[in-house]
């Protein structure tokens, strides 16, 4: 096997994780963008999910319902938290609203563990993590099915959601919340159903996103981690822009698996853990507002 | 000044009083509008003239008074429920969604005459299409209207203040309102700019038949465009009627002018 072999392995593994990274990212700046909440239960909520989907499968409900149900669930979910834990606090302090979505973490998880018990589960999707073979025969490089699978759905809700909100009403009607409340409220827009619709799509990414990384590493404790993972992906391509999470979740995803590979074993493996932070701060100290933010411009 | 019929009484507001704290910003305030008319509120700077148009449209709610719109009577108005019935406006800070374009801020006016909801444009549905056609060419007839066709697809932030000010109230006509509310229109414009700005106001009221309720600081403009007027002065009603009653009222000389002491 050729090094260039090795390397495009490397890197096609490492974009088909950060599409991922992508879509778990994208529940963060839903959120964000409408309601200038961040939403640190978000990764609770893709914990929560996989548990729901894993569980109400085990209960023996075929999967497809499984599914119809746990989305039921999700944006019930999303609304709810939206109702009952934010809109009380509207027009507080952003960091009031940070404290309660924190609180709001430790809630949701420890819910989803009374309720589904602690054990690691499997989601079973039917594709199995085994190299696809037209490839491996033509090129000698080896794609896993499930990441390529997964990459695949996770590629389409991303692109569905984006062109979703930049051309229809409900996405311009997001857009003018996001940059001015008083306005969009002038001219009619319906602030807080606006609202309970992020948070509801906000709870289907969690569930696509917890059911794709569940059949991949396993429903367990350690999906909070994945959800973890958005945060230098969030800091490298801004808090508020869609594209911006595409782009540097694959950054993400594509520069861990290659330091991992090169790098790692010069220093003893592990770099895959905490790579993305220090890109992260390197972006924090060369382009605080990320690669597609809002331009921060300060006046004096 | 020119032919349009002016109706009965649209809006009136009845004993309005709104305290910030302890701060009084408006005491005991009645006046009313007409059907088709433009209605000037005056006064110097921190009179109460923003408050009165964020009463009307429900962003503040007054602690004392009443608010009669189109014959129903309410303790106070709800934004969302203003816009619905009829009430559009425009911010003398402008208020545009600076990230998107001009044609795009016209179709957030054109919001609550859309019907589909989220799931049917999220399933991609024909009939979601359709309307967003129809409401689309309906933007462009505000847009050609008020004469912003060559910058469509520009994004507002890149506008010059005055052409922003403008696409402002194209939002604001999108809606097709009864009332609108227009706080300062030609603050920080220059000669030419309030020129046309005064032009697209005087032709909105005359070819909708749409009442206007504007605040201004320019006199000459005020006396120039407006049937009747408010003046408010510390919160208090100092004067109402027409441009030359309130010339001559000699409350509002001494309030714009000062009194020998």
């Amino acid at each position: 096997m050729s090094s260039l072999q090795v390397f495009a392995e490397v890197l096609i593994a490492g974009l088909l994780t950060g599409i991922m990274y992508s879509l778990v990212a994208l529940g963060f700046v839903l959120i964000y963008k409408a309601s200038s909440v961040f939403n640190f239960a978000q990764g609770a909520m893709v914990f929560f999910a996989a548990l729901t989907l894993v569980g109400i499968i085990e209960l023996g409900v075929p999967f497809w319902l499984a599914l119809l149900l746990t989305i039921g669930v999700m944006v019930l979910l999303g609304m709810g938290i939206e109702k009952f834990v934010l809109r009380p606090l509207v027009n507080q302090h952003e960091i009031t609203l940070l404290m309660a979505t924190i609180g709001l973490t430790f809630v949701i998880e420890g819910l989803a563990q009374l309720v589904w018990g602690t054990d690691v589960r499997r989601i079973d999707l039917g594709i199995k993590d085994i190299p696809i073979e037209f490839i491996a025969d033509n090129t000698g490089i080896l794609v896993s099915q499930l990441d390529l699978f997964a990459a695949v759905v996770a590629g389409a809700l991303v692109a569905t959601l984006a062109v979703l909100f930049s051309h229809t009403k409900v996405g311009r009607a997001l857009r003018a919340v996001a940059d001015d409340h008083a306005a969009a409220l002038s001219v009619g827009i319906p602030l807080q159903r606006i609202w309970g619709i992020v948070w509801g799509v906000a709870g289907l990414v969690a569930l696509v996103a917890g059911m794709l990384w569940g059949a991949r590493s396993g429903v367990q404790f350690a999906l909070v981690f994945v959800a973890l993972k958005a945060l230098p992906v969030l800091i490298i391509g801004g808090f508020t822009s869609v594209p911006g999470v595409i782009v540097a979740g694959l950054i993400v995803g594509a520069s861990e698996k290659i330091a991992e590979f090169y790098v790692g074993p010069m220093v003893g493996g592990g770099i895959e853990t905490w790579f993305p932070y220090v890109l992260a701060i390197l972006f924090l100290l060369v382009r605080p507002e990320g690669l597609y933010g809002e331009k921060i411009i300060r006046r004096v | 000044m020119n032919e349009r019929k002016i109706g009965g009484v649209i809006l009136s507001v009845q004993n309005i009083s709104l305290a910030f704290g302890g701060v009084k910003a408006l005491t005991d305030i009645s006046f009313d509008v007409r059907e088709h008319e433009v209605r000037a509120i005056i006064g110097p700077n921190g009179a109460g003239k923003s408050s009165m148009l964020n009463v009307i449209n429900g962003v503040y709610r007054a602690q004392q008074g009443q608010i009669t719109y189109r014959g129903q009577v309410r303790k106070d108005m709800d934004t969302h429920q203003a816009a619905e019935q009829g009430i559009a406006r425009t911010f003398q800070n402008i208020a545009l969604f600076k990230g998107m374009t001009v044609l795009d801020n016209v179709m957030t006016g054109r919001n609550l005459k859309m019907k589909s909801n989220f799931l049917m444009q999220a399933l991609w549905w024909g009939p979601a299409q359709r309307e967003e056609m129809e409401q689309r060419r309906k933007a462009e007839e505000i847009i050609d209207f008020l004469e912003i066709q060559r910058i469509r697809k520009t994004p507002v932030s890149r506008l010059p203040y005055g052409l922003q000010k403008r696409v402002e109230l194209a939002r604001a006509l999108a809606a097709e309102p009864k009332v609108l509310l227009l706080d300062e229109p030609m603050a920080g414009m220059n000669v030419e700019e309030k020129q046309d700005m005064c032009r697209f106001i005087l032709s909105v009221n005359e070819q909708f038949g749409t009442t206007i309720v504007l605040i201004e600081h320019d006199m000459g403009v005020v006396m120039d465009i407006s049937d009747r007027v408010v003046v408010l002065d510390y919160g208090k009603k100092i004067g109402d009627g027409t441009p030359d009653e309130v010339r001559n009222n000699q409350e509002v000389i001494d309030a714009y002018l000062g009194i020998a002491h």
